[in-house]
């Protein structure tokens, strides 16, 4: 079983961004949970929510304590949130920013392996918008392969409809251009 | 075909309604509410679904609109959380009273003071007594299928009664997981159209819910404590029907891993799956420990439960939910009095856990178990115990 925890501000999506992955994981024939933090949502303030994908049936309903997979939709969250707290040895930590390894373990403090991208400005440069969810998901996929390409494609398209293309390009994109360190 | 996706369960529960096919759906659209109520709203515009959608005022006026529907003849549903369930109180005992077959999802959740939104049993606690039948789910297939067997069996002529499925707010409620869908064909196999024995009809005029003078008032009562206990042979029946349909098994009481178990977890609602894992890794450390999971909370199955129990030494038996000033959570005491001078009955230990979105965890099980073990060999002061608390 793999479990990933997503920190991201209320109302950049990252709670959608951890019910595609389940979707995408189910339509695999796996066994996959997502669920929010449960907090009193407000938009800007610090958000988790989790994902578990196995190959077989899930029987826990614990928050997420020992992720596998770390992923920060927000540049500036490890700033004011140990994103890396209870993470388990070997996992991977993912981020969204524009800073090179070196500056991000220097500012931050992050230790292991770490996959960054800008997806910030993937986001501007395709949907115009600085929202990262969707264009994050594509540094999961390369980062951890955690489910297929083509159930995730399948589950955008059938959560933004005409906006899914867009979405589609931006984490194409992330993909390509996340750098995965040791 | 039925087939199986990833869905949240609260839509899955909306899905499960459709399926049902309920005439009319009557709710309070905001909170506490949740997704299930603005799904079948979108089902009901969408023409997915043939309903009248009643958005009301409050949850009083939500199940005073079901009381009048399904007194109607129509096939009714609602779904309310905590604080909403609160404010529906009074019209709880009146549709039980009345022997009006609602059906309604409570996503079950803490209450205020202090403000909590997050997930515990004590909204369900304090309508123990309304009359009403309950089960509990374990996730969100059980969530599924137990609300189209609730329609199965409240509307059934020889029960007549309203009844609530119970799913752990948050912890279900918001959940995206497998769930398989059952199929149209099969559902319709499975749940016969809603014919009441009577129903409120201009040509045929009745009166429904009289005053019950004290010369009758006390036999209504026995009559409807009657029809919830003779109820049981028709909820398990019902999902004897449900398994010859869809292939899944329920009973009134669920058992894992009891076999020469000789400690017994005792839960209901979701916290069961994480204590199977929490029973698992204690088998593997060589400890006889077991569980029992209530499904079927009221009526209460007593019997099924002492064949159920049959062998352990010990039970500890988890109680969401804190009863300031009782002798013991109401799960601990159901038990204790279903074990009264029976004998060679089990030690029974209460422990208060999970209140407030707290979560329980594989390691809080185990120190249950723990306790339970040390408190058999010597006898805790106190009745019950709150697990988990901290100490600064």
């Amino acid at each position: 079983m793999k479990e990933v925890r997503l920190h991201g501000r209320g109302g950049q999506g990252g709670v959608t961004s951890a019910e595609l992955v389940a979707i995408a994981a189910i339509e695999e024939g796996k066994y996959a949970q997502a669920f929010p933090s449960f907090g009193p949502e407000r938009r800007g303030a610090p958000v988790a929510a989790f994902i578990r994908v196995s190959d077989a049936p899930i029987r826990t309903r614990e928050k997420v304590y020992h992720p596998d997979i770390v992923l920060v939709l927000d540049a500036a969250l490890p700033q004011i949130v140990n994103v890396q707290a209870g993470m388990k040895d070997g996992g991977i930590t993912i981020l969204n920013s524009e800073m090179s390894e070196a500056e991000i373990r220097e500012k931050f403090g992050l230790k292991g392996r770490l996959a960054i991208v800008d997806a910030n400005k993937i986001a501007m440069e395709v949907l115009g918008l600085p929202i990262t969810n969707t264009t994050m998901l594509g540094a999961l996929l390369k980062a951890t392969g955690i489910v297929g390409i083509e159930p995730l494609e399948a589950a955008l398209e059938k959560r933004f409809g005409r906006l899914a293309d867009k979405n589609k390009a931006a984490l194409k994109r992330a993909y390509d251009e996340t750098v995965i360190t040791d | 075909m039925a087939k199986r996706v990833g869905i949240e369960v609260s839509i899955a529960i909306a899905e499960a309604v459709k399926l049902a096919q309920a005439e009319v759906v009557a709710a309070y659209p905001i909170t506490p509410q949740t997704h299930i109520v603005e799904h079948l709203s979108e089902l009901v515009a969408d023409g997915e679904l043939d309903a009248e959608f009643i958005p009301v005022e409050s949850e009083h006026a939500a199940l005073s609109t079901c009381c009048g529907s399904v007194a109607a003849g129509a096939r009714t549903y609602t779904a309310t959380s905590s604080q909403g369930l609160m404010l529906m109180s009074e019209v709880l005992y009146v549709a039980s009273g009345m022997r009006l077959p609602i059906v309604m999802t409570v996503a079950n959740r803490a209450l205020s003071a202090p403000i909590s939104i997050w997930n515990d049993h004590q909204d369900i606690m304090t309508q123990r007594d309304c009359g009403w039948i309950q089960t509990f789910a374990e996730n969100g297939q059980e969530a599924v299928d137990l609300t189209l067997h609730a329609f199965r069996v409240a509307e059934d002529r020889k029960v007549s009664l309203p009844m609530i499925v119970n799913i752990d707010g948050f912890t279900l409620s918001h959940v995206i997981e497998p769930i398989e869908l059952p199929d149209q064909a099969d559902v319709d196999r499975y749940l016969p159209p809603f014919k009441p024995k009577y129903k409120l009809d201009p040509k045929k005029p009745i009166s429904m819910g009289p005053v019950g003078i004290p010369e009758v008032y006390t036999e209504a009562r026995m009559a409807h404590d009657q029809a919830i206990k003779n109820a049981k042979r028709w909820i398990i029946k019902a999902w004897d029907e449900f398994e010859e349909v869809f292939g899944r098994r329920y009973n009134p009481v669920e058992e894992y891993r009891t076999e020469d178990a000789e400690i017994v977890l005792v839960t209901m609602g979701s916290i069961s799956e994480t204590a199977m894992t929490a029973v698992d890794k204690m088998r593997d450390e060589g400890k006889k420990v077991g569980l029992l999971k209530i499904r079927l909370w009221r009526p209460f199955p007593g019997p099924e439960f002492r064949k159920a129990a049959k062998g352990a030494k010990v039970l500890a038996v988890v109680d969401r939910t804190l009863a300031p000033g009782a002798s013991s959570g109401p799960v601990g005491e159901e038990l204790r009095t279903v074990f009264y001078k029976v004998p060679g009955a089990p030690k029974i230990f209460n422990f208060i856990a999970g209140l407030g979105g707290r979560d329980v965890t594989v390691e809080r099980f185990e120190e249950m178990v723990d306790k339970a073990a040390s408190y058999a060999k010597k006898r805790p002061k106190e009745l019950y115990e709150v697990i988990g608390v901290r100490e600064k």
